[in-house]
């Protein structure tokens, strides 16, 4: 008899025994003689549900998780190896898991699909479609498709996609670059992980489309170093794309040349500014650069370059595939098509969660998220990473929208939601945003630099109970001089966590630790 | 200072030592890379451990820079450490996702239970103990990383066992 089973290998899988989980079953395999293939896929993104195993049946794939290595003897013998679901960690059809069939994945459909290295797994699901399309265009008609879709840059900025490409195609010929932004750093998220563990072939399909709207023969991804699994598996993909002539002199035949390479970051959240970025891929300290000029006309060394977020250019294959119309038929108002939402911190059940713009974190973080790990009250959500405002309750019914949350000082960034119950003490949150501006600062601007040593300095007196009113005054002047006084985004937007706990929190902030509120 | 010109003008490196050597090779492997810099950085920390003081030179004379830039670079990033690090390098998610579920307890006992703060080796020279702001690995924190491994939902009792384990294994000696 064979066996088909699918047991992921991302870092989150594996980081729960994943590894272990498949050495079990195939010793289990192997005591009952079966014929086992079994393929490291990639996440669902399910990771409450990690190491979520399935089995090929003649109805679809069948699921099972979260599976532990001790776990497998009875799952087989509860019939695993035949689809079986008699018990308590089967969940029936992957497909109809509700999690993953209430989502609306474009970008995302693939991911825990396919083998993320099979070249034929990606083609079979209309990869390189995009690229085939884009080839038998030129440079303003595969703009023009992305402009067509409304695309936003993902990487929180929100600016349109086909502006920048735009700008970067006008100049006159020449050395060019696309540079893929893959410095994930806000806390909450890992959608670009898990384009590069899970569907690789994705984002170097984007990057070449990229390269051939704008004319740019060279790209890099910047990679941070803190993803040694995705350096891995993007790597070998890298190799693979290049000897099946996705990449290279010659893409596909066309006599269109594109080549790409990963560079490694060093652990340092500032490289993730577009600008420190280029500084950092030159060979530099990653100090942020002022602007103009933009990189769009004066970039990665002096030269024009397109610098996107992973999740920018990973929707682009769809975009030239299946029409930016398409895409745009997604989402509402300026935001269109769909955002990865990644859902982290106290939840229960985590994860990727790729919908249009416009559903609510209410209904994101009660229906998909269901609520706390802990099982406690949600008190506060941080959207958008570490320099993203704490949403206190009243405002979880607003619609996922850069505008709406503009609207209200909340920042969709890069989508990341990181839930908190009741148990946290939100002034020791907004201690932490500016402690971690003061370990993470370039230092070329002085409002950032000194301003959140300052506030972690601040908000300890306050805490203290020194002094508290003229200090508390001192503090929201110093957020104020900070945003308006900054060179980016890391001075400029790290007193939104601040000012939304003197806002929505200020009892936490003023109360004396470990004492009553006075 | 560690090469110079013979009449022919032909470089002589004469007074390297087997480390240097090692340093000048990866450097000279890389030099003609764009953008060197990082990529050199990171290939002599990945076969040294960390980055040698004996490397700035070496670097700064080969890609034309001061060794005041070479200097500043290194410090720039978290990544480079300039001293030789423990046997494993343990690292603690600070960030907010791992906060939410018990990431600062964990902080405090993974200090307490290998007796050194951040930064910090044991006296055993089994582990170095580093901060580090997101592993990606958000939806089922508290997270840490020991060497290129990524380990989820570390609770304190976890943490005991992963470091039981890792004090455990033989050193493989080739």
């Amino acid at each position: 008899m064979s066996v088909t089973l699918y047991v992921p290998a991302d870092t989150t899988a594996r980081a729960l025994g994943a590894d272990r989980v498949a050495d079990a079953l195939r010793q289990a395999a192997a005591e009952r003689g079966l014929d086992l293939t079994l393929i490291r896929n990639g996440s669902r993104g399910l990771f409450w549900l990690e190491p979520l195993v399935e089995v090929a049946t003649p109805k679809g794939r069948v699921a099972y998780g979260p599976v532990t290595p001790e776990a497998v003897p009875a799952l087989v013998e509860a019939g695993l190896f035949d689809g079986g679901q008699d018990h308590d960690l089967a969940l029936g059809l992957t497909e109809d898991i509700p999690y993953l069939k209430n989502q609306q994945r474009l970008t995302f459909s693939r991911i825990g699909v396919t083998d993320p290295l099979s070249l034929d797994d990606y083609t079979g699901l209309r990869g390189f479609e995009g690229l085939k399309k884009a080839l038998s265009l030129d440079g303003q008609g595969i703009i023009d498709e992305v402009k067509a879709s409304g695309l936003r840059g993902r990487g929180g900025a929100a600016f349109p996609t086909a502006i920048k490409w735009q700008t970067v195609h006008d100049e006159p010929p020449g050395q060019k670059y696309i540079v893929c932004n893959a410095d994930e750093g806000d806390s909450g998220t890992f959608a670009d992980r898990l384009v590069m563990e899970c569907d690789p072939y994705m984002l170097i399909e984007g990057m070449t489309i990229a390269g051939l709207a704008v004319g740019a023969p060279q790209g890099y991804i910047y990679l941070r170093s803190e993803y040694p699994l995705a350096q891995k598996i993007f790597n070998e993909a890298l190799r693979r794309a290049y000897a099946a002539g996705y990449l290279g002199e010659d893409i596909l035949g066309s006599g269109r040349h594109f080549d790409l390479e990963v560079r490694l970051g060093a652990g340092a959240y500032i490289c993730g500014e577009e600008t420190s970025l280029l500084d950092s891929l030159e060979g530099k300290r990653g100090m942020v650069r002022a602007k103009p000029p933009l990189p769009a006309i004066q970039g990665l060394f002096g030269r024009p370059t397109v610098v996107n977020n992973v999740l920018s250019l990973a929707a682009v294959p769809f975009i030239l595939d299946q029409g930016g119309q398409a895409y745009a038929d997604y989402g509402l108002g300026r935001s269109r098509g769909t955002l990865a939402i990644q859902l982290a911190g106290n939840v229960k059940r985590g994860g990727l969660v790729e919908l249009a713009f416009g559903t609510t974190l209410r209904a994101l973080m009660e229906d998909f998220g269901g609520g706390t790990r802990s099982g406690r009250p949600l008190k506060a959500v941080q959207v958008g990473g570490p320099l993203g405002a704490y949403l206190p309750e009243s405002q979880w019914d607003s619609p996922i929208d850069y505008e709406a949350f503009a609207a209200f000082g909340g920042v969709v960034g890069h989508g990341g939601v990181v839930m908190f119950d009741d148990s946290v003490d939100m002034g020791e949150q907004a201690r932490f945003a500016m402690e971690f501006c003061t370990v993470e600062s370039c230092g070329k601007c002085t409002p950032c630099r000194i301003g959140s040593v300052r506030g972690v300095e601040v908000i300890d007196r306050i805490r203290a109970g020194e002094n508290r009113d003229a200090n508390l005054e001192l503090l929201s002047e110093l957020c104020d001089t900070m945003v308006d006084g900054s060179l980016c985004a890391m001075g400029g937007m790290t007193p939104f966590p601040v000012q939304s706990v003197l806002k929505h929190f200020p009892d936490d902030l003023t109360r004396s630790r470990g004492g009553a509120p006075c | 200072m560690y090469k110079h010109n013979n009449q022919s003008g032909q470089a002589l490196s004469t007074a390297l030592s087997p480390a240097q050597q090692a340093i000048q090779d990866e450097v000279d492997a890389l030099k003609h890379t764009p953008g060197a810099m990082l990529p050199i950085l990171h290939a002599i920390q990945d076969r040294f451990g960390y980055i040698p003081d004996e490397a700035v030179p070496i670097i700064a004379e080969t890609l034309r820079h001061t060794r005041a830039e070479v200097h500043g670079i290194i410090s720039f990033y978290h990544h480079f450490r300039t001293r030789p690090a423990g046997r494993h390098v343990v690292q603690i998610c600070r960030a907010e996702a791992c906060q939410a579920v018990g990431g600062r307890q964990l902080e405090q006992h993974a200090k307490n239970a290998l007796g050194v703060d951040y930064h910090g080796t044991t006296l055993d020279r089994q582990f170095t103990l580093e901060a580090v702001y997101c592993l990606g690995n958000c939806a089922c924190g508290p997270s840490i990383r020991v060497g290129d491994e990524i380990h989820g939902r570390v609770d304190p009792a976890r943490f005991d066992a992963l470091m039981d384990d890792l004090s455990a294994t033989v050193v493989e000696v080739k």
